[in-house]
């Protein structure tokens, strides 16, 4: 695998920009014009749906609109602590730090395995990498659609195949108990493969001699992962971590399919709580108060992506 | 014996006997194992004869009188050419538009010096840090008011501008070296021109990886399309595909439904079978998809 290039990306060049044109210019507005006009296509879809999305939250999440053609009324707080005092929210924050918490966990695990057996490039090991990485490129809802047969009662692969070794054969998608559960196999299924990639991007950096140096000293396997390997490996970690938290929190096209939050509200995640209060019950002040509260929990995490990002090569 | 030979081989760090990683790699190939049954009952599923009814349905043995049937019924209940062509807009529009949109920001980050360079950067890479997908109630509100709602302009617009495409094209253009400029200088090329004629073909690889990203995650994007569109002609394939397994769910025709499924993916599946290493090396890149 080529993972070469990305350094990090220098904010300014040390060799300072060449446009010899330009240079003649001292640095004032009419110097910047030309690239101004560059910037300016991307600038302004970035203004409308980024910066203007952002204040849009803002703003939305102060006032109450619960038709689309119902006259709008400044409420303040209300549509926040309404958000709040909702079981449905509250209860989605709670699975979805369960399923953020229950798919990372394992998707990451699975990954460095994957990455640890697969170092080597052969056409064994490149067969075996598509293998794992097939589900992250299919669409989640063609994942949800192929993971409602194997977790469908009775006659689903599933129980066809291995629910007729359990005394009692559970309904899968139907019992709150296990529902969630479900939904965190196939985000596993579906990311360990992505992580994977990360994971044998960053082995690449362990030096080989190191290693060998390692082995004539008799260090066994798990030495060698524990004081070699993973210390190595902490940025990919850190940046993995990041990027299966995102992902926990932005995937739930497969609780659309399969479950659409049920049942009693067992799958129900945050996001798809948003799309319930803005599709469903025309609730944009709700739905941008979750929405709020949501982006800022995120902080913490965005601040960290950030660096981890700017650390690794200048992000996405 | 020869492929169990190869395989015990090629398990990392096994030189000196050591039992750990050689069951670490049985371990995954295992797993890599399960990880394909998905694919595969969808495979088989697909040729499956209706006839054999719901309770061979997840038989993993193929039948062995397979047919075309359930492939030709998925075609007739769900509109996949017109899917599949609304996809195909989405995500060539958003292409052809990012690649204007980040070949030019790439360069004036790369190669031009203007006030409040920083500060503009650092706005770039906010768009990065919002995580967009959170942002689709207010910009569903905008698309309204713009008059897109249930357009495919609508679907496409929000991504028109990309801070990541504009960081890769903008390190690409970065490695090139100012001498090749210097020359068309001389020879009295515009700045268009030289971007035209110069950067650009010399980015290639990194163009040619944003493009695997960008129509990657938008062939696949749901959750936004769903809200945007409303009339049935104009879903792409994610938003045709669960709307066809949600009739077909109720018929209990899974037969069907892999058929349809297959359809949806096979595009992408074929295309990362061929182009393996690139789409590989692209994910590396790019980091989020």
């Amino acid at each position: 695998m080529s993972l070469a290039e990305p350094a990090a990306l220098p904010v300014a060049t040390s060799a300072a920009p060449r446009l010899h044109v330009l240079k003649r210019f001292s640095s004032g507005f009419k110097a910047s014009l030309p690239a101004y006009l560059l910037l300016l296509p991307s600038l302004i879809f970035l203004a409308l749906f980024t910066y203007g999305a952002m204040g849009r939250v803002l703003i939305d999440a102060l006032y109450q609109r619960t038709t689309p053609k119902a006259p709008v009324r400044f409420v303040g707080l209300d549509n926040i602590s309404a958000v709040l005092a909702d079981p449905a929210f509250t209860g989605a924050v709670v699975n979805n730090l369960i399923y953020a918490v229950g798919t990372a966990i394992p998707s990451i695990g699975l990954a460095l395995l994957f990455a640890l057996a697969l170092t080597r490039t052969n056409a064994v090991t490149s067969a075996l990498r598509a293998a794992l990485f097939l589900p992250v490129l299919i669409p989640m809802v063609a994942a949800a659609a192929l993971f409602l047969f194997i977790f469908l009662p009775n006659v689903g692969l599933l129980d066809y195949y291995i629910g007729r070794l359990l005394p009692v054969l559970p309904n899968w998608l139907g019992d709150p108990d296990i529902a969630l559960s479900v939904i965190m196999v196939i985000t596993i299924w579906k990311n360990a493969g992505y992580y994977m990639l990360f994971f044998l991007a960053g082995l690449q950096a362990v030096p080989e001699d190191v290693m060998e140096a390692a082995h004539l000293d008799g260090a066994g396997p798990f030495q060698r992962l524990r004081y070699i390997i993973l210390p190595e490996l902490k940025p990919t970690f850190l940046f993995v971590i990041v990027i299966a938290t995102l992902n926990a929190v932005t995937q739930v096209d497969h609780v659309f399919v399969m479950t659409k939050g049920g049942p009693a509200n067992s799958t129900n995640l945050v996001l798809f709580y948003i799309y319930q209060q803005a599709v469903e019950h025309y609730d944009i002040g709700k739905a941008s108060a979750a929405t709020l509260l949501t982006l800022a929990a995120l902080m913490g995490l965005t601040a960290l992506s950030f660096r981890t990002l700017a650390n690794r090569e200048g992000g996405p | 014996m020869t492929l169990i030979d190869r395989l015990w081989k090629d398990a990392p760090l096994a030189t000196r006997n050591e039992i750990t990683p050689k069951l670490g790699f049985v371990l995954t190939v295992l797993l890599a194992l399960v990880w394909l049954i998905p694919f595969l009952w969808m495979g088989v599923a697909t040729l499956r004869p209706p006839s054999d009814g719901i309770n061979l349905m997840a038989e993993l043995m193929p039948s062995l009188t397979p047919t075309l049937d359930n492939i030709r019924d998925a075609w007739e209940i769900g509109d996949f050419p017109r899917y599949t062509l609304n996809t195909t807009i989405i995500c060539a529009g958003i292409l052809l538009v990012q690649f204007v949109t980040i070949t030019l920001a790439g360069f004036a980050f790369a190669r031009l010096a203007f006030a409040g360079k920083t500060l503009i950067f650092y706005l770039f890479l906010m768009q990065l840090m919002l995580v967009p997908v959170l942002l689709i109630v207010p910009n569903l509100t905008l698309v309204a008011q713009l008059g897109l709602y249930d357009t495919l302009t609508g679907v496409m617009m929000p991504f028109f501008a990309s801070a990541f495409g504009t960081f890769l094209i903008r390190q690409a253009f970065e490695a090139i070296p100012t001498e090749l400029e210097d020359a068309a200088l001389i020879d009295g090329a515009g700045l268009f021109q030289r971007i035209r004629h110069i950067y650009v073909p010399l980015s290639m690889p990194s163009f040619s990886a944003f493009a695997i990203i960008s129509v990657t995650s938008h062939w696949n994007d749901f959750l936004w399309p769903l809200m945007v569109i409303n009339s049935p002609d104009k879903r792409p394939l994610t938003v045709g595909l669960s709307v066809f397994t949600a009739t077909a769910e109720g018929t209990q025709a899974w037969g069907t439904i892999a058929a349809g499924t297959l359809m949806v993916i096979a595009p992408l599946l074929i295309t990362f079978l061929i182009f393996q290493k690139r789409f590989i090396s692209s994910f590396v890149t790019s980091g989020i998809k």
